[in-house]
């Protein structure tokens, strides 16, 4: 089964699209509450987000931690633009490595399908170099995975 | 790692509409850098530059046949590229796995299904 699709477009975009068999609105839900996104958005097997600030308003902080208590941690930080619930979240976010990754803006839609819900995630990044380098530093981190989007182009 | 890829270099040679084209060509099999330069408005020196940063990103290899330079892709280059890329792809599946789970959870008004 292949819910998922994962490409990039042009120079410095990356799209990723999933199926959810749940409504839009239960779709935004889980990625706008935090104690829901602590149950899912964890990358690799291992890893908890231990802190997770997810403020669901136009310039709302959202700041996640994660570990994977061996030691290894890292964290995200970003601010929303734009909420319209249940339909669509514009909001920055970078990674901290610890230096600060270049801010990728992205831009998720959550459409009825059915009964249930199409997700389409748009990343912009601010060229087609830090589009390369976020997807290249996301093998040493693992778990960046979560937030890294590439093309199956090969 | 279990070849000479250069992830950094090998997405920044991907970041090129050009280079991106010439490893299509070259996934049809070896190719000569003249064969290579045709379908692009590029003077072969420009060409060689692309090809030269694609070898160097491990992507590519060449092969000595006479005068020519003839270019194939890097085996193992692409497959360990590929094999990165679908690690990627599975942490993200795994993500989206979970949040069907949770899904299920907290959509009360399913009909037929309990937790």
């Amino acid at each position: 089964m292949s819910k998922m699709t994962l490409k990039t477009e042009g120079d410095t975009h990356v799209i990723v699209t999933r199926r959810f068999v749940a409504p839009p609105e239960a779709v935004y839900r889980a990625h706008t509450d935090p104690k829901l996104i602590q149950k899912w958005l964890l990358g690799p097997e291992g890893w908890t987000m231990p802190v997770c600030i997810n403020e669901a308003r136009p310039g709302g902080k959202i700041r996640y931690e994660w570990t994977n208590g061996k030691g290894g941690a890292f964290y995200l930080t970003g601010e929303y633009l734009e909420l319209e619930p249940h339909s669509r979240i514009v909001h920055v976010e970078r990674m901290h490595l610890p230096d600060p990754t270049p801010d990728n803006h992205v831009e998720t839609r959550f459409d009825a399908d059915g009964t249930g819900t199409l997700m389409t995630m748009r990343m912009t990044l601010p060229d087609a170099q830090t589009r390369a380098a976020m997807l290249a530093t996301g093998m040493e981190r693992g778990i960046e995975a979560s937030y890294v989007r590439l093309e199956a182009m090969i | 790692m279990h070849s000479r890829l250069n992830l950094d270099a090998a997405f920044s040679a991907l970041a090129d509409p050009t280079r991106r084209a010439i490893l299509a060509r070259l996934a049809q099999g070896e190719t000569t850098v003249l064969e290579l330069a045709k379908p692009f408005d590029m003077t072969q020196p420009a060409i060689s530059q692309h090809l030269k940063v694609l070898e160097d990103a491990g992507l590519i290899v060449r092969r000595v046949e006479g005068t020519k330079r003839p270019r194939r892709l890097a085996k193992a280059g692409i497959e360990a590229l590929g094999q990165w890329l679908a690690m990627l792809r599975t942490a993200l599946e795994k993500n989206y796995d979970r949040l069907d789970e949770v899904l299920a959870t907290i959509e009360p008004h399913k009909k037929g299904e309990t937790r």
